[in-house]
């Protein structure tokens, strides 16, 4: 069984249809990836997997628990993390403490109001772990609203990665950075592939091409095909589009 | 959040230069030509402020109408010591149990929202107590409030102290000041200090990473406003009075202008230094003109609008430019 499903997924706003009968699965281990042409949908399918916003109708299914519906709260405490395609960072405080909050000891004394932060040994290493993993260890004390752009792209990573998930979305990773910073991002994907399950919507189709596994097209907010990248190449629809060509 | 051990510590040298000058002040007040009942108002809304400050400068929550708050307290206290005993830890445990119960009826409406209607909202409710404590007149005295309230004795058990005198009742509001500000210092530093601070920063963010931003900001709310109530129980203590002026809006204004021109955005001693200087402006402005209260709102305005970060930002300023120049003269020669 699939780690993670969308079962008929339905959302309006108002009454205009944003998705329409979406069904997607997302297998364990595997890196799965969202494409479609800009107002597709892709953002708002997003925000429904990550409880950002309620559907219509239809169904979330997370390791067999229905969650459709949830906060965005109980859905990250049972192990799915996401990152923002606008960067969405704590900017005054710094590299190292914008993960620590993420950090599972340090969400769970959320509440401990004599405790010292800084005093947690536990979750100063699990955070130092992370930016080391995101490639931000030697920026760890530094001003996260004053990190270049494609570091603030891998903080945003290292943000959604502290609270040790099973299930990871990323929401246009690539988006701002040039040629160099996506390749390197691309590496960091590969490597963190080791450890999580990956959603990943992308509009740099030769970055999504080479790593996902699986691939959901969706436009006019329905899922008009998937597959593997092979799969996806030999396709009419997508060599015939504008998709085809980028790939 | 710090992850500097040492400014984390329980007591800093900030404190403890803080209560030192506080810890003096009725030794000099006379003599620089002002009254010891000052220091015992000025240290009374530094708490409210310090309280207030929790809302508006940790948590970015804008609350115009924390002065019901400061009003609850004060008549809980008087109620307290009029209808049932009269007990200091009586009145303070009223003070701070109803305005932290009005507080968290009040956060229940509030804390879905955000921005303005935040804003609005806090208003409104305030006005609604205002209103309450003019037209409840069996309970709170309408406009006349509550008069006679006594001041009673420090009771610790083998002890008992008098503060009737304003002296001695300065040193009895210092040490509730004293409690609150470490208590306050070592709240920001720990986990639900970093929460707060992230939800001022970015709301969103701190849901999807699994935190429940509704509770946290009714429980500030909440402990802010029993912080008010405590200042508004000591403030009944010194007044021997309770009265619907302190609920209105422009007493609400008035914590909101002493925390922004303070620098309580930026800086913990923000709201100590704001209440300090309103109260300094009243009584030495307001010796000089009646329109003192014009010369207050234009400071406010001139501080608004060239440093928003107010009197602690400056100096943080200074002493980060005096820094820098000190690094660049010890730089050896390059050239």
């Amino acid at each position: 069984m699939a780690l993670f499903e969308a079962q008929n997924l339905h959302k309006r706003f108002g009454d205009r249809v944003v998705l329409e009968e979406i069904n997607l699965s997302f297998e364990a281990g595997q890196i799965s990836g969202i494409m479609g042409p800009n107002g597709a949908g892709k953002t708002t399918c997003f925000n429904v997997l990550t409880g950002r916003y309620k559907p219509n109708r239809g169904k979330v299914i997370f390791d067999g628990e229905d969650i459709t519906g949830m906060a965005p709260r109980s859905i990250a405490r049972k192990g799915i993390s996401r990152s923002f395609q606008i960067m969405n960072l704590f900017d005054d405080f710094s590299v190292i403490e914008n993960v620590l909050i993420g950090v599972p000891q340090v969400r769970d004394r959320g509440f401990n109001m004599t405790r010292r932060v800084a005093a947690d040994s536990v979750a100063m290493d699990k955070a130092a772990m992370v930016l080391e993993q995101v490639g931000l260890k030697d920026k760890a004390f530094e001003n996260a609203g004053s990190l270049p752009y494609g570091d603030r792209r891998a903080l945003e990573i290292g943000v959604a990665l502290a609270s040790e998930p099973r299930l990871l979305f990323l929401d246009e990773p690539t988006s701002g950075l040039g040629i160099d910073a996506t390749a390197r991002l691309a590496e960091l994907v590969l490597e963190l592939k080791q450890a999580y399950t990956i959603v990943i919507i992308e509009h740099d189709m030769k970055f999504l091409f080479g790593l996902a596994d699986n691939i959901a097209v969706i436009h006019w907010g329905q899922v008009i095909t998937r597959g593997t990248p092979d799969e996806l190449r030999a396709n009419k629809w997508v060599q015939s589009s504008n998709l085809g060509k980028l790939a | 959040m710090n992850t500097n051990t040492g400014v984390a510590a329980w007591i800093t040298r900030p404190m403890l230069i803080t209560f030192a000058l506080l810890v003096s002040l009725p030794l000099w007040i006379e003599s620089v030509g002002l009254y010891q009942y000052l220091g015992v108002e000025i240290v009374i809304w530094m708490v409210f402020a310090l309280g207030f400050n929790l809302l508006l400068g940790y948590t970015g929550l804008p609350a115009f109408g924390h002065g019901a708050y400061f009003g609850i307290g004060a008549y809980a206290f008087g109620l307290s010591q009029l209808h049932l005993a009269e007990s200091l830890w009586l009145g303070i445990f009223c003070a701070m149990f109803f305005a932290a119960l009005g507080g968290a009826m009040v956060a229940t409406f509030l804390s879905h929202r955000r921005g303005i209607y935040y804003a609005l909202l806090t208003i409104a409710f305030g006005q609604v107590f205002w209103f309450l404590s003019i037209k409840w007149h069996r309970l709170t005295g309408g406009e006349d409030g509550l008069l006679n309230i006594p001041r009673p004795d420090l009771d610790l058990g083998f002890v008992s102290i008098s503060l009737a005198s304003n002296q001695a009742l300065f040193y009895f509001v210092l040490l509730l000041f004293v409690l609150v500000v470490i208590g306050l210092w070592r709240l920001i530093h720990s986990p639900f200090g970093t929460v707060i601070k992230a939800i001022k920063q970015n709301e969103m963010r701190t849901a999807f990473i699994g935190y429940n931003v509704w509770l946290y900001k009714w429980l500030v709310f909440t402990l802010s406003a029993s912080i008010a109530g405590l200042a508004g129980g000591m403030f009944a203590m010194a007044q021997e009075s309770a009265y619907p002026d302190v609920m209105s809006l422009h007493a609400s204004g008035f914590v909101v202008m002493m925390v922004l021109i303070g620098g309580g955005m930026v800086s913990f001693w923000g709201p100590v230094i704001g209440a300090a200087v309103y109260f300094l402006a009243r009584d030495l402005l307001g010796a000089a003109t009646e329109t003192w209260l014009l010369w207050y709102g234009l400071m406010f305005m001139a501080v608004i609008m060239f440093k928003p970060e107010g009197i602690a930002g400056a100096w943080q300023g200074l002493v980060k430019r005096r820094k820098e120049s000190a690094r660049v003269e010890k730089k050896p020669f390059t050239g």
